[in-house]
């Protein structure tokens, strides 16, 4: 077996680097986060008791959940609006959609916030052209409250919800669109009885990709949330940058690593998870 | 499929409001970065450079700009020699063991980078990495493997196993196979991933923000600072010039992609 063996040991040597990059400078500490939690200040689950007893854990908590859910229901609507327009366009406005797409996925999120905090403040473009259009006589509170966050973050995660879904909607074959419609079913029929049950599988694994994203999403909600409404990546921030309460903020971190591996490993029955993330670059 | 079944207007109007909900917001830095005041607003009488010459004649913006773009070209060679190695090497086992280590590297893209960020700050202190070049290279570089990882894997389906058995075959080594028979193969593959890897970089605040204060200060942790301090049209400005890079990126991976397909 050494000639069989032999071979092998190089190509495992060729994934050394890479596995001990991993072990030494991402996942020691990852899992110094989840030690300090159960640590700081005292050994024991003092932090995590924190979920039941402290009003304000919950209030992050729960908002967090509203963001995220409301998030990802508008960035999968939105996202399948695009993905089928893409997957029935011509070959050439197939190009111009998806630059559509992919252009502000790599856009820096830095300049996707600034850009609406622009539009959105209160002597922003929208408020400044609603008033001098006499639509409104006060400016309306469009940015640095969870309305903005929502604007915002559905802004990030839409071409997130678009890859999957498309991945999906590729797979269909337009030859049963074409033979339920000359079989004499109308657009919204064939619609609703064709081509919405077999995206399905791309949908799902779309709302799995954007609801965890959402969850531990820092920059925009920050930004735009103008530190009044907290989401759970800046109250983590926060804990321990400004109140070093090293114990709270891992709390919560462990928290949520355990919310999005739970979220995985009940869709990963379900859905692909390859899909869900080999389609992401 | 062309023509034989088209979206109905609903549809349509829905995708295309869509699509300006996507792009438009982005272009509005344009005008407002030529804008002749002094403060963020469309132009009045006209439109003015002036504020782009005020970034490309600012030492800290242009400091800012040339750390960032060093940054990220290190940890860029770090992710792509990393991630491609592992991922032939994954390719080429193909065992259960080999599934859980492609797993592990797609931990970067699941695990909040805030999560990592608070991690690496009690981390990075003892080892003396904090405000240090080294430790936003290694920070970058290592979760930007995934990107790396995800593209060559991508690359090496579409490659035949036989040619790598053959190469073998015929007595040559590990090296000169991947030399002469892999990476020429997969070449389109890595550039992409290296492209990835550059933006992720390139584009990465919160990391920073933990582990650099002073003598580490890239482009995002200023531009972070301006938008939550003196919101000018500076940043406008600051904002362009990030849209037109990035795009740039693209097009260039767009091209490739095209030569790698035809």
């Amino acid at each position: 077996m050494t000639a069989a063996g032999r071979p092998a040991l190089g190509w495992w040597l060729l994934i050394l680097p890479a596995l001990l990059l991993l072990l030494v400078f991402y996942v020691a500490p990852i899992l110094q986060v989840l030690a300090i939690s159960v640590t700081e200040p005292e050994p024991g689950l003092g932090n995590y008791e924190r979920i039941f007893t402290s009003e304000s854990v919950q209030r992050v908590i729960l908002t967090t959940l509203r963001i995220c859910l409301i998030t990802t229901v508008l960035a999968l609507l939105l996202g399948y609006a695009i993905a089928h327009a893409i997957t029935l366009a011509s070959p050439r406005a197939r190009g111009w959609w998806i630059m559509a797409v992919l252009v502000p996925l790599w856009i820096s999120v830095l300049v996707r916030a600034f850009a609406w905090v622009t539009l959105l403040r209160r002597q922003g473009l929208v408020n400044n052209t609603l008033m001098n259009a006499g639509v409104i006589t006060e400016p309306l509170p469009l940015v640095w409250n969870e309305f903005g966050i929502i604007v915002g973050m559905v802004h990030y995660m839409v071409p997130f919800a678009v890859l999957p879904m498309l991945a999906s909607m590729r797979e269909i074959d337009p030859r049963l669109l074409a033979a339920a419609r000359g079989l004499g079913a109308s657009r919204a029929q064939v619609f609703r009885s064709v081509f919405l049950p077999l995206s399905m599988p791309g949908v799902i694994a779309a709302a799995v990709l954007v609801f965890i994203f959402s969850l531990g999403f820092y920059i925009t909600p920050a930004i735009l949330g103008g530190g009044k409404t907290l989401m759970v990546a800046e109250w983590i921030s926060l804990q321990i940058l400004d109140l070093i309460r090293w114990g709270l903020g891992t709390m919560m971190a462990t928290m949520l690593i355990i919310a999005i591996l739970v979220t995985l490993a009940v869709f990963s029955r379900i859905v692909d998870l390859r899909r869900i993330f080999g389609s992401g670059a | 499929m062309d023509g034989i079944h088209p979206p109905g207007r609903t549809a349509r109007g829905l995708a295309w409001a869509t699509a300006l909900y996507l792009v438009l917001p982005i272009l509005i830095v344009l005008p407002v970065a030529l804008t002749d005041q002094r403060f963020l607003s469309l132009p009045q009488d006209g439109i003015s450079f002036r504020h782009f010459a005020t970034v490309l004649t600012s030492p800290e913006w242009l400091g800012s700009i040339w750390q960032s773009f060093v940054i990220a070209v290190f940890a860029t060679v770090l992710s792509v020699v990393a991630g491609t190695l592992c991922a032939i090497g994954c390719w080429r086992i193909s065992r259960r063991a080999t599934e859980l280590v492609r797993v592990l590297m797609l931990l970067p893209l699941i695990i909040p980078s805030i999560v990592y960020a608070i991690g690496l700050y009690r981390y990075f202190g003892p080892l003396g990495l904090l405000d240090r070049f080294a430790g936003v290279v290694i920070a970058h570089g290592v979760t930007g493997i995934p990107y790396v990882v995800i593209t060559v894997s991508t690359a090496l389906a579409a490659f035949d196993p036989r040619l790598e058995q053959a190469a073998r075959g015929m007595g040559a080594s590990l090296a000169q196979t991947l030399r002469w028979v892999i990476l020429p193969r997969i070449a389109p593959g890595i550039f992409s991933g290296a492209i990835f890897a550059f933006i992720h970089s390139w584009d990465e605040l919160v990391m920073v923000l933990f582990i650099a204060s002073r003598d580490v200060f890239t482009l995002p942790r200023r531009i972070w600072d301006g938008i939550n301090e003196n919101l000018d049209p500076a940043m406008a400005a600051v904002a362009v010039l990030l849209v037109l890079f990035t795009t740039l990126l693209l097009m260039l991976d767009l091209a490739l992609r095209r030569r790698r397909d035809s």
